[in-house]
């Protein structure tokens, strides 16, 4: 049989409607399944950090790099050391993080100096600025409230490393994308708590929801003073710090 | 040839050149539906824009650290000498370290936990050190012990003498 021009061409364009009629139909019906017993609606997901029980020891860490596969180097969770130093009349805070505390701290002995420890991670904010830059929606707040990079979307340009005020991103140094804290978001959906709650020994920092009732959290934010980090950035912050010192960043 | 209008066959004969442009522009239409459909991912955009895929693939990992309520299924001894004492809100696997292997294996003798490194893990919490809150125990240890191990006195369990 002879093949002219016209004929293929009219062949060709009707495999590419059908194709097309039945990639958008696919689309349509092959939706992703309903997920089981965690219902992500009735949660809302941040912490609660009591700066007057931590103690340095760098349990957290530890705790989130053997959970995490965090690579060495690099710290989804970090406690630091303040040093507040009065110069004439103004706070000179001096801060320290070695090794992001992974070992802990060698003992401070300076009793000249308002000393204490911050915990830190990311802040799993609502208006997130690390969301807002990211070019191709690879990084998100879920319907829970934590923020989430996913991994096979993420091209690591690394615009949301820069965006992040409180320095809570790296970017991953093998898979080359943007890593971050999940607030163990693999533990906290099948009830557990995250990796650095359940190892911290004195309590200072807890894995709080906000849509709970009953949740601890309600009523430690009625009855004490909290704040977040750089409140005027607005960023919706969701880690609540107890008794923070005026010169933490 | 002018249109004079006429049957429905003079019609697509003259108009020939409109329908192959429209035939070229309806192809271009499905390629790009074709390759725009290859490229997003299932349910795109469902809560917000991104793929929710992503939220199954970061909650597949798997958990090292078993939680407290794992623990003290088998080694309720340990958990209620722990519970009278001053480390009775202190986490298992904070000294132990994780033990999602030991628990979740069929035979958990077979991973058995190491003994933590006594020397540094109580060191890290209860060593001196100003940056510390005042109201938790602290020792330098140099001076508090001469060099014993602090489990000789203490009981890790429930450090009391």
């Amino acid at each position: 049989m002879e093949l002219s021009r016209r004929d293929l061409i009219t062949i060709g364009g009707k495999l590419l409607v059908l194709a097309s009629v039945g990639a958008a139909f696919e689309e349509i019906t092959g939706a992703a399944p309903p997920s089981e017993a965690y219902k992500m609606a009735e949660h809302w997901w941040g912490m609660i950090v009591d700066i007057d029980k931590c103690i340095g020891c760098g349990n957290c860490v530890r705790a989130c790099s053997n959970e995490n596969g965090v690579p060495k180097g690099y710290f989804r969770t970090w406690v630091e050391r303040y040093e507040v130093e009065n110069v004439d009349g103004r706070q000179e805070p001096h801060v320290e993080s070695p090794n992001g505390a992974i070992d802990g701290f060698p003992p401070s002995t300076r009793q000249d100096v308002k000393s204490f420890y911050v915990p830190k991670l990311c802040n799993h904010c609502v208006d997130s600025p690390c969301v807002q830059v990211c070019p191709v929606g690879a990084t998100f707040v879920s319907p829970d409230g934590v923020v989430l990079v996913d991994e096979n979307y993420c091209l690591g340009c690394r615009y949301c490393i820069q965006a992040c005020p409180y320095g809570c991103r790296y970017l991953h140094p093998e898979k080359r994308t943007a890593d971050k804290c999940t607030l163990c978001y693999h533990r906290i959906t099948q009830g557990l708590t995250t990796a650095c709650c359940e190892n911290c020994p004195t309590g200072a920092r807890q894995l709080v929801d906000f849509k709970n009732p009953k949740d601890p959290v309600h009523e430690f934010l009625r009855t004490n003073k909290v704040e977040v980090l750089k409140p005027y950035m607005a960023t919706g912050a969701k880690v609540y710090y107890k008794d923070l010192d005026g010169s933490v960043r | 040839m002018p249109w004079k209008g006429g049957t429905l066959r003079q019609f697509f004969r003259n108009s020939g050149h409109l329908i192959r442009l429209a035939a070229v522009l309806i192809a271009g239409l499905c390629v790009f539906l074709l390759i725009r459909t290859a490229l997003i991912p299932k349910a795109f955009g469902k809560y917000g824009h991104y793929s929710p895929g992503a939220l199954d693939v970061i909650r597949q990992r798997p958990v090292s650290y078993a939680g407290q309520d794992t623990c003290v299924m088998c080694h309720d001894g340990e958990a209620k000498e722990r519970a009278s004492g001053r480390h009775a809100h202190v986490a298992c696997e904070a000294c132990h370290g994780p033990q999602a292997a030991h628990a979740n294996a069929d035979d958990p003798s077979a991973h058995k936990p190491r003994l933590p490194d006594v020397a540094n893990l109580c060191r890290r919490c209860h060593e001196k050190d100003a940056a510390k809150p005042a109201h938790f125990p602290q020792v330098v240890t140099a001076e508090h012990s001469g060099g014993a191990a602090c489990n000789s006195c203490h009981q890790p369990h429930n450090p009391h003498l």
